[in-house]
């Protein structure tokens, strides 16, 4: 493996085979040279990284409940501010977030917003993986439409999850950051190139990277990159950013594939195939056609 | 706590025990101050919000979203090595509650000034230790306080003992009482409290880029027991350090902290047990019973957590009947003032007591001397009920 990768996060970690968080990670935090200082919210990438007496980090670490990496960085960046004043630090490190869907899109959502809100120096990267994985598959605000977890199961009088997913990527932008970015963890050039550029933002940065889930969306371990390219290829998760407001679509699919393409690959959207669910595959596919559009017009526009 | 005025080295100030916290956060120099306000908490923050606005004070606040991200960003900056401190009362002291036991389990030296108040529902913004008693074994040190004095020295005292103990530690004062009670409160020259809390020295910190650390790992069955027996064996030790820091506080003020107060005590035979503000009205009832002949005292509990059975059960050895009051509920079981007075006396082996629980204060509910004088007259008579009873 590339040593400047495994620089930060060590190569011995206990994620599920076929996992694409330490690449994550790796390619993010590769993105700099200078200092920096991980909050990790409570999830896969913690539990797996960090078994007492063994760490895999090589960099200053803290973890501490589920829903606040975004105000544990907020008090990182304060003391940083004041140990600078005060001498006792030369060089302020910058702070980077990881938190997973759950920890981002739900339990905490409050807390980032009030950190971006307010305007602290640091990077947030909510790997997006759908759904709350550490605890073994339940339907998180991230999980997509009819998509079977454990606790919107798909039976017979369900077909899944019934609502759509957060915009997060909106809901972010909101708070007018001058840097945010969607990217995939099946396209690392991508997300390198966003991770350079939030990185070197003064102020609150924020990444959204999807991150296919092996065991939970119900793939072989083989195909975390192939599943996420079809998740790009099928609109369904375009890659894009916004720079002070201005988006812009970084990997325009000119013909892109039909949804099932994407969904027939996992376990989780299975029953969608049966009879009685097809609806819900057109349904699906509308939404997306709708968001790609609703997404090239805002491009267009700025 | 024994006042007395050392000339040249304090300045006497009528101040709220609101004020009175915010001036001693303002005498420590913190170098974080998370803040979000509750009542009756808010005037702290405000207080010392206002400091900074006025160029006293460099401390950087962070005005977060709810307490959870007060607590979660003073853990932050306090994991970082600087000297974070915050504040807090009722509905917002358990809406932090979950990252309390992450600050003990740390063992972060951070300092938490509390106003107490009455919990929900139905919802009510007065004093009680409701809010306190609900959080009392998440590995924090609480120090009861009765005026606004107490709150001045206890947060002074509080921040000395977290940075000395690696335990967090909160000064607590009743809601109101005294928080919005203006008082004659001694405050000590900048310099001697600056010098006496010293300057924070970080070990392990994450701004040590040199020595990076993981702080907040997964412990699984084989380990966690002995990081969690740790932390028991590290408040155990808060007595000792407690006791030290009040000798030579007293040295500095002239004014004596100590794990208790014993009041008219030494031959008391019926005796009230309990901390906080109403204590002064419990002084005022002994002193107007002992006036009559009658050998009434109080016992005030300062260190509620860790609680000093030993010393508690020695106090009141000699007592024939005790009343403990305490300003909490308790739904199911007895109160736990109550409870710990009981394994005090148990534990020094005694069993001539007779112990009666009561509840007082709650939602703010005034206690006045009345009630403390039937307290004594249910002592004096030995009715010693079997049951809480309640002075409403």
């Amino acid at each position: 493996m590339n040593k400047k990768l495994t620089e930060k996060l060590s190569s011995g970690h206990a994620t599920c085979q076929g996992c694409g968080i330490p690449a994550i990670v790796r390619h993010v935090l590769a993105a700099t040279d200078e200092p920096v200082i991980i909050a990790n919210a409570t999830g896969c990438l913690e539990v797996t990284t960090t078994i007492y007496p063994y760490t895999s980090w090589k960099v200053p670490y803290i973890h501490s409940v589920f829903g606040n990496a975004a105000a544990t960085a907020a008090g990182i960046d304060a003391a940083q501010k004041a140990l600078m004043k005060s001498g006792k630090i030369d060089k302020p490190a910058k702070i980077v977030c990881f938190g997973g869907d759950g920890g981002t899109y739900d339990i905490g959502l409050q807390a980032l917003s009030g950190a971006l809100e307010r305007g602290h120096d640091f990077l947030y990267v909510c790997y997006d993986n759908e759904g709350y994985m550490n605890t073994g598959g339940q339907r998180s605000g991230a999980t997509p439409f009819g998509a079977n977890t454990e606790t919107a199961p798909a039976g017979e009088t369900s077909f899944g999850k019934a609502q759509q997913r957060k915009d997060l990527m909106e809901i972010v932008n909101a708070h007018g950051i001058k840097y945010l970015a969607q990217s995939n963890v099946a396209y690392i050039h991508d997300l390198k190139k966003k991770a350079k550029k939030a990185l070197e933002t003064k102020g609150p940065s924020f990444l959204l990277v999807l991150q296919p889930c092996t065991q939970l969306w119900k793939f072989p371990v083989s195909d975390y990159v192939a599943v996420g390219k079809l998740a790009t290829e099928t609109n369904f998760w375009p890659l894009y950013e916004i720079e002070d407001g201005k988006y812009t679509i970084n990997n325009v699919v000119k013909n892109p594939k039909p949804i099932e393409e994407f969904l027939k690959t996992q376990g989780r959207f299975k029953h969608l195939f049966g009879e009685k669910n097809k609806e819900r595959i057109v349904e699906i596919q509308k939404t997306v056609d709708a968001n790609a559009e609703k997404l090239a017009r805002k491009a267009q526009i700025s | 706590m024994n006042n007395k005025t050392i000339k040249n080295k304090s300045n006497i100030k009528a101040l709220n025990g609101g004020y009175a916290m915010a001036e001693a956060l303002r005498q420590i120099k913190p170098d974080v101050m998370a803040v979000y306000p509750i009542t009756p908490q808010t005037t702290i923050i405000e207080t010392f919000a206002k400091m900074k606005a006025d160029g006293l004070v460099e401390t950087e606040i962070i005005q977060t979203e709810s307490e959870h991200s007060a607590m979660s960003a003073t853990i932050g900056a306090c994991a970082a090595g600087a000297r974070a401190v915050t504040a807090s009362s009722s509905q917002g002291l358990l809406h932090m509650a979950e990252t309390l036991p992450v600050v003990s389990g740390l063992g972060l030296p951070v300092l938490m000034c509390v106003s107490s108040r009455a919990l929900s529902a139905p919802l009510n913004i007065h004093g009680e230790h409701g809010d306190v008693m609900a959080v009392r074994d998440f590995g924090w040190v609480q120090i009861f306080g009765e005026q606004a004095q107490d709150a001045y020295d206890n947060t002074i005292i509080a921040l000395k003992l977290t940075e000395m103990a690696g335990v967090p530690v909160m000064p607590i004062m009743d809601g109101f009482h005294t928080s919005h009670t203006t008082e004659r409160v001694e405050v000590l020259d900048d310099e001697i409290v600056t010098s006496f809390v010293g300057q924070r020295q970080a070990e392990n910190a994450l701004t040590d880029q040199k020595n990076p650390i993981t702080i907040g790992t997964l412990a699984l069955q084989s380990t966690y027991f002995e990081f969690k027996v740790d932390q028991a064996v590290a408040m155990q030790k808060v007595k000792t350090f407690y006791k030290k820091i009040c000798v030579e506080y007293a040295k500095i003020s002239g004014r004596k902290h100590g794990l208790l107060e014993a009041y008219k005590l030494k031959d008391a035979d019926h005796v009230i047990v309990m901390m906080g503000a109403t204590a002064g009205t419990v002084k005022d009832t002994v002193d107007t019973l002992r006036a009559q002949g009658k050998k009434v005292g109080l016992l005030k509990i300062n260190l509620f957590r860790p609680f000093p059975y030993k010393e508690v059960g020695e106090e009141l050895a000699h007592a024939k009947n005790i009343a403990v009051l305490d300003r909490a509920m308790a739904f199911g079981s007895f109160p736990p003032l109550f409870q710990d007075i009981l394994t005090s006396m148990q534990s020094a082996g005694s069993k001539k007591h007779d112990i009666a629980s009561y509840i007082y204060g709650i939602g703010g509910r005034d206690t006045m001397q009345s009630h403390i004088l039937k307290v004594f007259k249910d002592l004096e008579n030995g009715e010693i009920s079997k049951n809480i009873k309640y002075l409403q």
